[in-house]
């Protein structure tokens, strides 16, 4: 892939983290080297507590490693003081939820607007460019809906447009379809594909869903903590 | 993000409904048994200030202004001539039984006060001429007396009735502040005060006086005890005297400190614990946020501004029924209410403290809050 002669948008190195003391701890992520480029989707794959979530909440910097380094766009996490890590976050990521996370007491319009209140852009031009994007999703007559009269398919969409709506250049889906029937995870997926991929993002996806593999570039396995296997995803009509 | 915290706050209508309703009776309670507690109080001291006099001079060992100790009859002098003394005038002031026309009985309190000057009479009069009080027999009542002796058809204007076996004809009806007892007042002039009470050794009650202009009342309350031997003090101080027996001898100030105790305590465990409940059932929301690039600072200042915004709201609530409350006890004056810019400064200082531990909880809990538990 020609993206990977480029320098990784996520170049993680050596990752440890465990949890509990003593008798009682459990070691999750056991010396993992990932690499993901811009432009990509990286599909993270595995069986149940075997660390996915937790190297997607190492990689956002959200979870303090044990050991090792993450530099997400050439930035070492660990070397920024926990305030300045939640404004990276903020500016540089999108998140997608499996619970979609959408706050009860707003519309669609005002969720998806909530990123760019937190980077402190007025709410005026906030709603104005959450619009725009809940368009993009096509969901542009259900801005002013609360999340409970909406379908799960369209808060997935709105979790979406919220998640892209402030350009993040490393977008982070757990388990986006997860908690969609076949269809509605498909329609996502080609939703995902379709406004969230992009020559200067990077994507990754953890899932269990084996019906959307197709929709990443390469697929990385991860069992008992380790990285097993990284390989490309062959598409139809290629290879 | 303010706009968030209080689309929030708002979204979730049951809780907020039971915070605002939490704080509002806490504040309602509050400021109503403040109100009628201070109105107590100043009911307590109304024999002080209807007579509207700047210094009392008394005996020395005097606890407040209803427990007379009578003084010798040359005090009036004594004072008249301690330097800075504008004035001083005698008061009578005891208890007595009035016997009504109808054979009722009814004990009264006897003000009699200097028949030259009727300094120590009330300001306002409802009915009559205060001042006919000089004719032979005549006597001024206060409105309570009216209320307390059988309503305006039994007393009135030209009502005749014995004191001591002595006649006593109304001349004139007063307005004055109503007394902690409620016993109502019977103005006359000393000298026919003193013929009316049965034959005691002494018989002042106090001197009343007043300093001179440019001299200030502490300093002539200072050199009359000095220089007499009395109790001298001036309105004010003898005013929290009586205030602060009545405080001490009286279960009152108990019962109502307890009360608005319990209305503070009882509002801060209701917007404590449904404060908590609102930012528990929030917690993946609240992680998405931080997770989004929100500080825990931002999510303090969000839980600070929804707290305060209910709480600022329960205040004007709380106020609001507290003061309909007050006015319609104060229209049938049943109770004393009074609403003072002190109690309704302290129940803010109050409520603000609930809405901050009550936030504070909530804020504890965010800033633990691990913004990964939206991945799991």
């Amino acid at each position: 892939m020609d993206s990977q002669t480029q320098p990784a948008a996520v170049r993680a190195r050596g990752i440890v983290k465990s949890f509990g003391t003593g008798d009682t701890k459990v070691t999750v992520l056991r010396g993992i080297d990932l690499d993901i480029y811009l432009g990509e989707m990286l599909l993270l794959v595995g069986e149940s507590g075997g660390g996915k979530t937790t190297l997607l909440s190492a990689i956002a910097g959200i979870l303090d490693i044990d050991d090792g380094d993450i530099d997400v766009l050439g930035v070492p996490l660990g070397e920024l003081p926990a305030g300045k890590r939640t404004t990276f976050r903020g500016q540089t990521m999108g998140f997608i939820y499996q619970q979609f996370n959408l706050l009860p007491a707003l519309t669609a319009a005002e969720n998806v607007a909530v990123p760019l209140l937190i980077q402190k852009i007025g709410l005026p031009e906030a709603l104005r460019r959450a619009r725009a994007m809940l368009d993009r999703v096509g969901l542009n007559d259900r801005a002013e809906f609360l999340p409970k009269n909406l379908s799960v398919g369209q808060q997935q969409r709105v979790a979406i447009a919220r998640a892209l709506v402030n350009e993040p250049r490393l977008l982070i889906c757990d388990e986006p379809t997860a908690a969609l029937d076949g269809p509605n995870g498909e329609k996502i997926m080609e939703l995902l594909r379709e406004v969230g991929r992009s020559p200067d993002r990077c994507v990754i996806v953890v899932t269990h869903d084996s019906r959307i593999f197709h929709f990443g570039d390469r697929l990385a396995r991860l069992t008992d903590g380790r990285i097993v296997s990284i390989e490309p995803i062959a598409r139809e009509g290629t290879a | 993000m303010n706009y968030v915290a209080l689309k929030m706050l708002f979204g979730d209508r049951a809780k907020y409904l039971m915070l605002l309703c939490g704080l509002t009776f806490a504040v309602m309670l509050i400021v109503q048994q403040g109100s009628i507690f201070w109105g107590l109080m100043i009911w307590s001291q109304s024999s002080i200030s209807n007579l509207n006099v700047p210094i009392w001079v008394t005996d020395p060992g005097i606890a407040q202004v209803d427990e007379v100790k009578p003084i010798a009859g040359t005090a009036v002098d004594r004072v008249r001539s301690v330097p800075g003394v504008e004035w001083a005038v005698p008061l009578y002031k005891g208890l007595l039984r009035a016997r009504l026309s109808n054979g009722e009985y009814h004990q009264i309190t006897l003000a009699g006060l200097e028949s030259s000057t009727l300094i120590g009479r009330p300001a306002d009069v409802l009915e009559g001429r205060f001042e006919d009080i000089l004719q032979p027999d005549a006597v001024a009542l206060d409105q309570w007396a009216v209320e307390r002796m059988g309503g305006p058809t039994v007393i009135k204007v030209g009502t005749i009735f014995e004191l001591n076996d002595k006649l006593a004809r109304v001349v004139a009806i007063a307005k004055t502040q109503k007394s902690f007892t409620n016993i109502p007042v019977v103005y006359t002039t000393y000298e026919r005060a003193i013929r009316y009470v049965p034959r005691e050794r002494r018989t002042l009650s106090y001197v009343l006086a007043k300093p001179k202009d440019g001299v200030p009342v502490e300093e002539v309350t200072r050199r009359i005890r000095e220089q007499t031997g009395l109790g001298a003090f001036t309105a004010e101080e003898f005013e929290w005297k009586t205030i602060w027996w009545v405080l001490k001898n009286t279960g009152i100030g108990i019962n109502f400190g307890t009360t608005i105790l319990l209305g503070f305590i009882v509002g801060m465990a209701i917007a404590g614990q449904t404060f908590y409940l609102f930012t528990v059932e929030n917690l993946r929301q609240f992680g998405a946020l931080k997770a989004m690039g929100t500080s825990t600072f931002t999510l303090a200042r969000m839980i600070l501004l929804q707290a305060f915004t209910v709480g600022l709201t329960g205040y004007g609530v709380g106020i609001g029924l507290a003061t309909v409350f007050g006015f319609l006890t104060a229209q049938s004056g049943g109770l004393p209410f009074i609403e003072t810019w002190q109690l309704l400064l302290l129940v803010l200082v109050a409520l603000l403290a609930i809405c901050t531990f009550s936030a504070l909880i909530s804020i504890i809990k965010l800033a633990r809050l691990e913004p990964a538990i939206v991945f799991r």
